[in-house]
Order: C-alpha cells, then structure tokens, then sequence
C-alpha cells in the first residue's frame, strides 16, 4: 500500500495512471503521468477528462515538476495534481504552492515536520498555484 | 535605504526558526548529510575544506552602519575575527560551527539581515552598481528594482529548484561598475519618453563557458518587470539542460536555442504569465523607491580640500570618485593592502568602517564587487578626518583599479572546489608591484584570479586574468589577456601555456613592461591589448 499523502476531500482514484503518449493516443482514461521531461503543456486538450495528473520528481534536484504544476493550474485544472518520486518534506510548501495537492514520496514523511512546515511562513513575496496573498496585495490592498 | 515592514520581518524569523529545525534534525541524526545538504545550501551554508562556511547576503551591496556592525561581532563571536567581501557583494564566514548558525542567522535576523538564497540552484543575491544614488551617470537609482526582484525572489515556489545557480545584477548608467552583461540576467535601467524601463540582457555568466549576455528585451515597463523576469525564468526552468551541471546554466540554453528563438519563447510565455496578475502595482515601486530618496545633503557646502599631506592627496586622486551632489565626494577604501588577502576584513575594521558611516557618510555602506566598501556619500571637508582613520587601521591603501587591487576567490586555502590556490598567487603580485609610483605609473589595470574553472575570482573579466589549474597534481596559472566586466564587457584570451607559482607572477610583470613600452599617452593597459593585438604580449612573456 502507498503511502499518499493528500490535501483533497474527495475520494482517490483508483485509477492507474497511463503515460503520456497512451492519453494522447486516444485513451479515455481520467488519470496520467507525466515525467520529468515531458511538456505539460501537451495535457491542456485533456485535462476535462482527467481526475489525477500524477508528475515524476526522478530527483529531488529536477525542478520541472513545478512549472508543470503551476501551468497546469493556470489552465484551470481542478483535479488531484500528484507529486511523485524523490519528493522531500522541506520541498512541499513550494509543491503545495504550485497547485499540488497529494504527494506520494520515496521517503517516509514525518507529518509533524510536514505540517511545521506547511504553517511556518505567515506570509509570502509572490502570488502562485495557491489562495496565499502576496504581501504587496496586503501593502496596498 | 529599504527598512523591513511587518511582513518583511516575519519572513526572515520564520526563516531562522525554519533552518533552526532543520539544524536540529540534522543533529539528531533525522536526516543524512546528503538530504540536509539541499537545506543548508539554500541557506548559504557549505561544507568546505576546512569548516563550514556561511555567506551572508547583502542585497545589491548596501548597509547600514548597524548591519555592519553586526557583521563584526558574528566574525568576533562565532568566527575568527575576521570576514571575508566576495565579488557578488556578499559576506562570507570561513570558521563557522553546524551548531551555531541558527544563533547566527537569529543575530543578522535582529538587523533586517538574512542568508536566504546565497547559495543552492535558485536565484541568488540581486547585485548592483556600488555608487547607486550617487553616481551623476545613472538615470535612476537602480535599487529600488533590485529590492522589488529580491522580494518575489525570495522563495519563489517554482525556481527554487533550477538547473543551475541564477543571477541577476540591475544597473542604472552607461558605465557598468557591475558586470551586468556577465550575468544570468542584467538589467540596465533605461529612460524612453520619460518613462523609466528595462533593458533587459538574458544568458551573460562565467565559468567554464565565459559568455556575454544578448539583448533580449530592450524595454520592459515597470509594471511589467516581473511578469517578463518570470517568463525569462519559466523557459529556463523548463528546458535548460540537466544532464549536466557544466551545461546547465542559462547560457548555454540560449547559445543552443539562439537569442532570437529564446527571445520568441520568453515572448510567448510573457504573453501567458502577464493574464496572471503576478505584477505588484506601481505604488509598490513607489514605496520601495521612497526608502531610496538622496539623503539630506547639506547645501552649499565647500569643494575645497587641502591637499597638503601628500600621502591623502595620492589616496584621494586613486580611491575618492564624483558624486553627483555638490561639496559630496565617494569614498572607496581598499580591502587590498599589499601582501594582504583580497576582501578580508577584520571585526575591528568592519567596527571602524562602520563608525565613519554613521559619523560621516549618512550611515551607509556598499560593498563592490571588486571586494572593495564604498561609504557613497561624505562631505569633501570630512574626506582627511576620515582618511586619517582609515590611515590608522591600515585600510588606507591608495590602490582602487590598480594593479594591486586584485579580485581573487579563496582557492584552495579554503574552497572544496578549487584547484590551486589564489590568494599567495595575489600576494606575490602585489608585493612585486608593491611600490604606489609604480603602480600609478601603469594606470588602471584589472587583475582577477580564479583557483579553479568556475570563475568566482572573474578572470574571465580580467585586463589580466590568471586561472589556476591542476596540472598533474601540481598548481599551474594560465594566463588571460584581454577581458573587461565594464561596459566594454570582453572575455580575455588565454595567451599560451600555463606556469607555476613564481613563474606566473614573472610572466605578469613582463605583460605589464611590454606595455609600457608600446603604449601610447593616456591609453589603459587594456586599449593597448586591443591596439596592439596578442601576439606583441606573445612574444614578450614567452621570449
């Protein structure tokens, strides 16, 4: 069983998630993957049938993953945005802020360390994927 | 200068407590070396050979006389009495405990102070011009920009995990005290119409693969600037190489790419990003640009200075610039005594630097690039008094944009990353040019050492630019010709093989008599390179 952490009220698929190229290829299914290197920008024609769009982190270091989420996002995407892979406790506030909202990571999370810091910032710089308001919002209203 | 608000405040706190967590869960054996590794890079700490090493940002190279205190008593208390200036206008700690960085980053917290992002593949310090707000050139005072950068910088939730490291430098005159086209992104602030905007330069930097930025936009609107910085990036983040980290950095996407197909996919993106509604508006530029407003100059006052003690008078020709306000001048001190360590500072000379701010200059200081402190703004009539107690401190070296006055990174005195050592190679050089008649008589000459390839010591940019390499387990120098990180940006060329320690110090001196022999008056060692060609300086350094 896979430990899913996740930010969402509705029920997890069950789904398994197809590749890239069989959604494009004319599957129906309602969930994918996308890896690393592949352009998010390719699930945009299909993100009506999709209920989980799960990304590849193959490394902690490979930041793709976020500008992934935050296009998908700004697309107006609503379902379950996945991160998956080599995905750290002290990388998911930026994750959460770029629209992901269940993670599925290689390494055990401390979910006190998690929800630490989740909270710890009370503000941030810089709009993104999430309902945060920037502070130049809060300075000029 | 910028003040922290409220919010500014809690988010470098929350900080602190963040990495005191992290700390401690590394302490406690929660984490491994290599998952902490990630943290505590973006937090500016690195395991170097000796110890760790902090670097502390100072955002575009200004602070206050508090701040710089400060930096004293870290160095005092927590280090080994000293502090250490580098070329991305920062300050770096070489002998600093795991344990007590919390404490430390809780101490610059106390100042408006922090260390976020001085080190880790995301966007790095906003460096700028040292005489900002003072120099008659500029349009504007570039640090307003650099502040806005900084705050939608700072944790940025997607580039905090880029190929490469990402740095940005913002100017405001024709004349680029800052290498701005040698980074990620320069920024020149221009006026079109009246209106102030951006040029903006994508894809300059050094290191293996020295490459000087193209124009990518030649005018962005201010409330524009981050939308189109965040285009700039989302293209980078998503297609720069990251297979390896030698050809991970922007420039080499846009040398592959093209400027121009570079250009289209940041216009696409621009076009996308700006429906977002991720500027700040106007009045936010406003409110930054209003912690910058001229400080209160005394009208009026005299431009005479007594120039009788000789010793001054050769100090304030080579280290004393313009300033824009008359009866003001800027005042550069020299952290380049010779047979010193280039940008070392001691607690009781930052302490001192710190006092002529308050007393003299307004309470601000900047820090160059060229690892050298400005005090921007000080009356003419005080500029002896403050001589004198810069004189008394050994921080008198009347040496700026001489041959002494020499850009090298720690080496391997100290960096893990090195090959050979730079600062013993500085060190010879400045003792054989040791005497001032000398060095006046070469005029301004730019000499840079790196101690290995990735170029912190910028010998890419030097007039004269010395490389060490490791030849067979055994320090050897090549040597460049050639280079500028001014607005006549240029990457100098390396001249021939390579030579050892005593030899490349040698093979300088003959560069440098070469040139005073075929000079013609009033030109720079470096227009008679470009004069003369390579092959003359050929000839004389390898007979």
């Amino acid at each position: 069983m896979v430990d899913i952490i996740r930010f969402r009220d509705d029920a997890a698929t069950d789904q398994q998630p197809v590749g890239l190229a069989e959604l494009t290829g004319g599957s129906n299914a309602t969930a994918v993957r996308l890896e690393s290197n592949e352009d998010a920008r390719a699930l945009l024609p299909y993100l009506a049938q999709l209920t989980l769009i799960e990304v590849a982190f193959p490394t902690f270091r490979d930041g793709r993953g976020y500008s992934a989420a935050r296009i998908l996002r700004e697309a107006g995407y609503l379902g379950e945005l996945r991160a998956e892979g080599d995905v750290l406790v002290d990388q998911m506030l930026s994750m959460r802020r770029c629209g992901f909202d269940s993670f599925v990571a290689q390494a055990p999370v401390d979910r006190a360390t998690l929800d630490a810091t989740l909270n710890r910032y009370p503000n941030v710089y810089q709009p993104a994927a999430d309902a945060a308001v920037p502070v130049w919002k809060l300075r000029h209203g | 200068m910028y003040q922290y608000d409220q919010y500014d405040q809690a988010i470098v706190d929350a900080r602190v407590e963040e990495f005191r967590d992290q700390v401690k869960r590394r302490l406690a054996g929660e984490i491994t070396e290599d998952q902490f590794k990630p943290l505590r890079l973006m937090n500016g700490l690195y395991l170097q050979l000796h110890a760790y090493m902090l670097r502390v940002a100072i955002p575009y190279g200004t602070l206050s006389g508090k701040q710089m205190r400060m930096l004293g008593h870290i160095a005092r208390k927590y280090d080994r009495d000293y502090g250490h200036f580098t070329t991305r206008q920062n300050l770096q700690y070489n002998w600093i405990k795991l344990e007590d960085t919390p404490d430390i980053l809780a101490d610059l917290a106390s100042v408006e102070m922090h260390a976020i992002q001085t080190s880790g593949n995301c966007i790095r310090n906003i460096s700028s011009d040292q005489y900002a707000g003072a120099a008659a050139d500029e349009v504007a005072d570039p640090r307003p920009w650099a502040e806005l950068l900084r705050q939608w910088s700072t944790f940025h939730p997607e580039f905090s995990y880029l190929p490469r490291k990402f740095k940005i430098a913002v100017i405001a005159s024709e004349e680029d005290r800052a290498a701005m086209r040698l980074h990620d992104i320069g920024i020149e602030l221009v006026r079109r119409d009246g209106v102030l905007g951006a040029r903006v330069f994508v894809g300059g930097g050094m290191g293996r693969t020295p490459m000087i930025a193209p124009e990518i936009a030649e005018f962005v609107k201010a409330d524009d600037l981050l939308s189109y910085v965040e285009a700039c990036l989302r293209v980078y983040n998503r297609y720069g190489r990251r297979d390896n980290a030698y050809k991970a950095r922007i420039k080499i996407l846009i040398h592959e790419l093209g400027a121009d197909e570079y250009r289209r996919q940041v216009a696409d993106e621009f076009a996308h990003v700006k429906t977002l509604g991720i500027d700040p508006p106007l009045a936010e530029l406003e409110r930054i640009t209003a912690y910058f407003a001229p400080p209160a100059y005394e009208q009026g006052i005299s431009d005479d200075i007594d120039r009788s003690d000789p010793d001054f008078a050769l100090w304030l020709d080579q280290n004393v610039k313009a300033h824009k306000q008359p009866g003001y001048a800027i005042v550069n001190i020299s952290l380049k005594p010779i047979g010193g360590i280039p940008g070392d500072a001691t607690s009781d000379q930052i302490d001192l630097m710190a006092e002529l701010a308050e007393k003299y200059g307004f309470d601000e200081l900047r820090v160059t690039h060229a690892q050298n402190i400005v005090l921007p703004h000080v009356a003419k009539r005080d500029l002896y008094a403050i001589w004198q107690a810069l004189d008394a401190a050994g921080l008198a070296n009347a040496n700026l944009d001489l041959v002494s006055d020499i850009i090298a990174c720690p080496g391997l005195d100290y960096c893990s990353l090195a090959n050979a050592r730079s600062i013993p190679v500085a060190q010879k050089i400045a003792e054989r040019f040791a005497d001032l008649d000398r060095q006046r008589d070469i005029g301004e000459l730019k000499l840079k050492i790196s101690g290995c390839i990735n170029a912190c010591g910028h010998h890419h940019a030097g007039h004269i630019g010395i490389l060490g390499v490791d030849k067979k387990g055994i320090e050897n120098y090549q040597l460049t010709l050639g280079g500028s990180g001014a607005e006549d940006t240029s990457i100098g060329k390396i001249i021939g093989p390579g030579f050892d320690e005593d030899g490349i110090v040698d093979a300088v001196e003959r560069a440098i008599e070469k040139y005073r022999e075929v000079r013609t008056p009033g030109e720079r060692f470096l227009d008679t390179y470009r004069r003369v060609g390579a092959d003359v300086f050929k000839g004389a350094i390898y007979g």
